[in-house]
């Protein structure tokens, strides 16, 4: 309709306009002023406005590999702990905050936070774009991200770290059993953490429906931009059921309601069905992004296609609709009826039919391909391992009669792992070592990174494949010592061994970071020959990405004069020029049709004091200051009202006649 | 050999125009997460509520007369923001301000009327399980009309300052979309604690 | 070890028990050791449970055989006491690859290679096909993957791409087939799911556990008010006879967990569940919770004791009966009266004014197992260690650490000695 609209009326130039078609060489007039608008200021005002997708991205990774170090060290403490039975070094309490801590890092500070960091910083070189639909959004949700996970750790150094386990079940969790503040810390963290993630993920599905270059029709996208596509879809519908949950435990405890309160009526299964109706498909959402980045990166080593394209993009997006049916089966011990168990149980093994055409898709490309065996390979192709055995596992605890012995036992922890390690960090690693040159202009080095590998694959391996058996053991999760009598010893120190020669590998890959940052060789623009957009620009791309926004033609727009595709080449050289002021093009969702001349915004504070605001007032909560968080809130609103203020610069606002300063 | 492929060039709009802006899909998100969130309120209702012991609600049947009335003045301001959008669309601006003025106090007696019932219930939000559910679904949406008058306040001052004409309306729109939105939940609000326990 | 008091209690118990407590014997023989040193202790058991194992070889006698081992059980002495820290040192370092598999075979969680009755038996067999299953779809991708990596492939230029399109056959052959097994094993765990769910005949006894932070609290019905009973720690059932559990919690969740008998389910405050179980042979099972539930998550464990019916309805008897004090304590035995004064408040001992409910039932106290949730093996050592030190054995417990003085202690353990 609007379209329709804007046709029929007559047009000024500001409000409309044929884009200029061209070609840019670097150096080029066009280029340096391109480079002169999309570049941020130097400096630490530069460094705060900044809405540069790849500095975002590149933040997201670093905070996140941030985190998943010092859930790392939480682990090894853990693994110390249980090496040996009847250990005394933790105390009960001790151990039950260092295993909150440790799963709420890994799953909420680092899992998600490091894919949107992957996709923040490639999709919008993946789809030929200059940015992201909204980059001060982009901003806001890492600022939020960074104060929700230091939120979430302020209560640590005073020994009153969240301490109900990351699913947080009442009415352990609740007001009677846990008075002290950690489970406030948790629960408004949470909330503040949700905020970040949904208006990520908004980002990401307006992105994809709107920012694509010109061609790069809706069956060319990548397989990363289906799965954190459909990561996304899900984050917005299930983010409001956990935000929702840890508010309402928050109002229980602190306002005196009763949603979880057994006395008056309140029911400690609303909780688990609320969380878990999140927990599910999050689970998804951490994995379906990386499970993208080995779809996308793992030709390029096979030098072919990916086989089974669109059966992998269905796939991804049916086990996501599959996954918001099965979340009951975190709950089959619950006591819920048999006929509701039979179903969730066989929906949740239907989830492996489109996880092993994945599955197959992969080793078929490495078949039909002629493997390059450098890191990144090795660490896509262990990861189809450990795909296999977390799934496996996973098909094992969905036969609800087992689940009723291996719930709740290191069988579960065994099979977490393999899905969180394999089927996330080892795709993650292995996409930095593929994309460092991307990030940096430099390689990293071969012979540590194999080394990082090896090191890393054994010492996952013997480190969590015994927490299978230990778990057949019937050793429980979450206790925080066990006696001799159990026989659970050996597999525990075995476990704990290799849990610090997984820490080893990891160390080794981070050695390798900052070598190869100093003195990696330089890179070019494509180093692997691979096919993708992100490939077709500088390593490290500038500021605007592509001087002219490419016309895409294919799926494999670097391959095309190999792949002998016969329907046209994608143009790099001539194209949409968009140079005045910051612009990009928006396309039409399914077929990528220019629609219109966005105006990007340009650099600014106000996504950081927004952030911090909000982050202020979550802490007035906590404290209880009240007055406080009325402030923090104008305050918070003020910031609002002036981003969302409708500016001359970005055509947001009527222009009388006359008045051409736009 | 093959040729690159070229783009053909047309004329474009620029920048925010109409439902080809970014706005317009972002509230179209915050929308969808949002409807999402009262479902789960709703959801912890329903659930709650079949499985109490206790009679429910637990002071017996709600009084419809006020918040029915209520409804009916949530259900006008959506029409004047409706109206006023129509109005700037024209460029009929003075329409646009008499219509988000209208709705603005409309939303405003809203909210006064629905504090009134609130100071009206015999029970709090501690009371009982009951009062929890009341005042925490009813406190959410209420949050939510408060941040859409907001919204319509600030739209009111875009308005008087001449941001909008018949090009340039999209904040219109998607501020219209939110206050909508807030106004078909409240729908779904009045017909789960109101006319539910009927049933 | 075993003071006079308990001889007896010991001595009745024996013929039901020297089957299936030698490695408890181990164990208290480990508890000789200082109050507070519980980690050295248990570890010290160690060496010596690993030999006892070691000459079992490698396959564990299920419970009811158990009685030809009942003759190694090293019973208390103290000629062992001597060698015990540097073995336990040994054991705890050299424990790892060789004594594990003796160890796991033995351990008394171990679901997966014992159960002994049929609400677990089917699960178990579940469990090895689905083991096989993925073992064998583990070892086909393995060598699939290893072949694609490593196969042979023609000299080409090194710049060529494959074709895309190619390849599709292996999507819809490996995904058909695994299809396939996934619909086979789907019927097949519904099929478990529906032997499992409810057991073969009516249960024949009811009996409500009630989880607390961190025990057990088990009320035993019986449709005359009189004949009920409660007890903790420790549910004795008769053999062969499904018996119905109601589960309940009173703080927060738990949950209860026999493996080798049934799965779990969790214990919700506010809501009952049920679960059946049944043993096939007379023994101990050893039941732990399951359900994360605080500090003392890792010290709240339970047995099930499997019993002849006349046994059981021995038991059944004894338990009934309020404590028979009378005849040799009065009112004035200072260990009642500390008893009374100390810790009537949380603990109830039928026939006496200590009613209180926050604590395990202590009536029969000398007839359990175990002290503490399963922690301990209940000697009247390790019974004042508990008491004195609970709060070293469980911290965050509710029973506290009582200071008593050498009298009060001794005089408290001569009443307690008395409850059997």
């Amino acid at each position: 309709m609007a379209s329709a609209d804007i046709t029929e009326r007559p047009i000024d130039d500001h409000l409309a306009r044929v884009p200029e078609i061209g070609c840019a060489p670097p150096g080029s007039d066009i280029e340096v002023q391109l480079a002169r608008t999309w570049e941020s200021e130097p400096g630490w005002r530069g460094w705060l406005s900044t809405v540069d997708h790849k500095a975002i991205g590149l933040r997201y990774i670093v905070t996140a590999f941030i985190f998943l170090i010092i859930g790392g060290l939480e682990a090894l403490l853990i693994r110390i702990q249980l090496a040996r039975p009847d250990q005394t070094l933790l105390t009960p309490e001790q151990y039950n905050q260092l295993f909150t801590m440790h799963g709420v890092t890994m799953i909420f500070l680092y899992a998600l936070p490091i894919l949107s960091g992957f996709s923040n910083y490639l999709w919008p070189l993946l789809l030929g774009s200059r940015d992201m639909a909204f980059p001060r959004l982009n901003a806001f949700s890492y600022w939020i991200f960074l104060f929700a996970g230091i939120f979430m750790y302020v209560s640590f150094p005073l020994g009153q770290a969240p301490n109900g386990g990351w699913f947080n079940y009442v009415p352990f969790s609740g007001p009677t059993f846990n008075t002290g503040p950690n489970i406030d810390v948790f629960a408004l963290g949470m909330v503040l953490l949700g905020i970040s993630t949904s208006v990520g993920s908004a980002n990401f599905v307006v992105t994809l429906f709107r920012m694509r270059a010109p061609g790069m029709t809706i069956n060319r996208v990548p397989i990363l931009v289906w799965g954190t596509l459909t990561a996304s879809v899900a984050n917005l519908l299930v983010i409001p059921s956990v935000s929702l949950a840890f508010f309402l435990l928050w109002l229980d405890r602190q306002m005196g309601t009763h949603f979880f309160d057994v006395a008056n009526g309140g029911k400690p299964l609303l909780w688990q069905h609320l969380f878990w109706i999140f927990g599910h498909p999050w689970v998804y959402a951490i994995v379906l992004p990386a499970m993208g980045i080995v779809s996308d990166a793992l030709p390029t080593f096979c030098r072919r296609p990916l086989v089974g394209y669109t059966a992998m993009a269905l796939a991804t997006m049916a086990v996501m609709l599959i996954g918001f049916e099965v979340w009951i089966h975190h709950m089959f011990a619950t006591g819920l009826p048999t006929v509701a168990l039979s179903i969730f149980g066989a929906a949740s093994m239907v989830i492996s039919v489109p996880s092993s055409i994945a599955v197959f898709a992969w080793i078929a490309t490495i078949w039909l391909g002629r493997p390059v065996f450098k890191t990144p390979f090795l660490f896509f192709a262990g990861f189809v391992m450990l795909f296999v055995i977390g799934g496996l596992s996973g098909v094992m605890t969905a036969a609800v009669p087992l689940d009723w012995q291996l719930n709740e036992t290191y069988f579960i922890v065994a099979h977490l792992h393999y899905v969180l390690l394999g089927i996330n960090v080892f795709p993650v690693v292995g996409g930095i070592y593929y994309w460092f040159p991307k990030f940096t202009g430099r390689m990293m080095d071969e012979t540590l990174g194999k080394l990082s590998f090896w090191v890393m694959f054994i010492g996952f391996n013997v480190g969590f494949f015994p927490m299978h058996w230990a778990g057949l053991l019937g050793m429980p999760r979450r206790v925080y010592t066990y006696s001799s009598r159990m026989g659970w010893d050996g597999v525990n120190m075995i476990t704990s061994i290799g849990s610090f020669v997984f820490a080893i590998g990891v160390l080794i890959f981070l050695v390798n970071v900052v070598v190869s940052l100093k003195r990696g060789a330089l890179a070019g623009p494509n180093p692997w020959d691979a096919a993708t957009l992100e490939w077709a620009t500088s390593s490290p791309p500038p500021a605007y990405n592509f001087a002219v926004i490419p016309t895409v033609a294919s799926r494999h727009p670097l391959w095309e004069d190999r792949l002998d595709e016969g329907r046209g080449r994608s143009n790099f050289k001539e194209g949409l020029l968009l140079a005045e002021g910051r612009e990009a093009i928006s396309t039409s969702p399914i077929d990528a049709k220019p629609l219109a001349i966005l105006k990007m915004p340009d650099d600014t504070s106000t996504p950081f004091f927004l952030g911090l605001f909000i982050s202020l007032l979550f802490v007035g909560l906590l404290l209880h200051w009240w007055l406080f968080t009325a402030a923090t809130a104008i305050a918070g609103s003020l910031a609002l009202i002036v981003w969302l203020w409708p500016r001359k610069a970005l055509a947001q606002r009527a222009m009388p006649q006359g008045d051409n300063n736009g | 050999m093959v040729e690159p492929v070229q783009l053909q060039s047309e004329r474009l709009p620029v920048g925010s125009a109409g439902k080809l802006s970014g706005g317009w899909w972002g509230v179209q998100t915050l929308i969808v997460t949002e409807a999402c969130l009262f479902g789960y309120l709703l959801f912890c209702y329903f659930y709650l509520a079949a499985q109490t012991e206790q009679t429910w609600p637990p002071d017996g049947l709600p009084s419809l007369l006020v918040p029915g009335a209520n409804t009916l003045i949530l259900l006008a301001s959506s029409a004047c923001v409706w109206a006023g959008e129509r109005g700037v669309h024209q460029s009929r601006t003075g329409r646009g301000i008499a219509g988000l003025t209208a709705a603005i106090v409309l939303g405003t007696a809203f909210v006064a009327i629905q504090l009134m019932e609130w100071r009206n219930k015999p029970y709090g939000m501690t009371t009982d399980l009951y009062g929890s559910l009341y005042f925490t679904i009813t406190g959410f949406h209420m949050a939510h009309v408060i941040i859409g008058l907001a919204v319509l306040l600030l739209l009111l001052v875009w308005a008087m300052l001449g941001y909008f004409d018949s090009r340039r309306y999209v904040a219109m729109t998607i501020g219209g979309a939110y206050w909508h939105f807030v106004d078909v939940v409240w729908l779904f609000v009045f017909s789960t604690l109101y006319l539910f326990p009927y049933l | 070890m075993h003071d006079e008091p308990y001889a007896s209690a010991f001595a009745i118990k024996t013929n039901l028990e020297a089957g299936y407590t030698y490695t408890d014997g181990t164990f208290d023989l480990a508890f000789t050791l200082a109050p507070r040193s519980v980690a050295a202790a248990t570890s010290s058991s160690n060496s010596v449970e690993t030999a006892v194992r070691a000459c079992q070889s490698m396959n564990p006698p299920p419970p009811e055989s158990l009685d030809e081992c009942g003759e190694a059980r090293p019973w208390p002495g103290s000629t062992l006491t001597g060698g015990r820290g540097f073995g336990a040192a040994v054991a705890g370092l050299t424990a790892v690859p060789g004594a594990c598999m003796a160890e796991t075979l033995d351990a008394p969680l171990n679901y997966f290679l014992h159960s002994y009755g049929p609400a677990a038996r089917p699960t178990m067999y579940l469990g090895w096909v689905l083991v096989g299953v993925c073992a064998a779809v583990c070892f086909i991708i393995a060598v699939l993957l290893i072949m694609a990596v490593r196969r042979k492939r023609p000299a080409a230029d090194p710049r060529a791409i494959g074709r895309e399109g190619e390849g599709l056959e292996w999507l819809y052959i490996g995904t058909g087939i695994s299809t396939l097994v996934l619909i086979g094993l789907v019927v097949y765990s519904l099929m478990v799911l529906n032997a499992v769910a409810k057991p073969p005949e009516a249960p024949t006894v009811t009996l409500t556990v009630t989880g607390y932070d961190w025990w057990w609290k088990v009320e035993y019905e019986h449709s005359d008010p009189a004949q009920r009973f409660i007890t903790a720690n420790e549910v004795h059932i008769p053999v062969g006879q499904p018996v119905l559990i109601k589960l309940k919690s009173a703080d927060v969740i738990h949950a209860f967990w026999v493996p080798t008998l049934a799965g779990k389910t969790q214990m919700i405050p506010g809501l009952m569940n049920q679960k059946w179980i049944q043993a096939d042979a007379p023994g101990t099972y050893t039941g732990q919770c399951a359900q994360y539930c605080g500090a003392g998550h890792a010290h709240m464990g339970f047995e099930v004791i499997a019993e002849d019916i006349q046994e059981f309805e021995k038991w059944r008897d004894t338990q009934r009966r309020p404590a028979s004090l009378l005849p040799s304590v009065s009112n004035e035995d200072p260990g009642y009266k500390l008893f009374m004064d100390r810790c009537a408040g949380c603990h109830a001992i039928r026939g006496t004014k200590a009613r209180g409910t926050h604590g395990p039932d202590l009536t029969h106290l000398k007839s359990r197992r175990r002290l503490a949730a399963g922690l301990l093996t209940n000697t009247p050592d390790h019974l004042m260690d508990w008491i004195i030190h609970a709060q070293q054995f469980k911290p965050g417990s509710r029973m506290p650490s009582i200071s008593l003085s050498e009298a009060e202690s001794s005089a408290l353990a001569t009443f307690l000695s008395k409850l059997d």
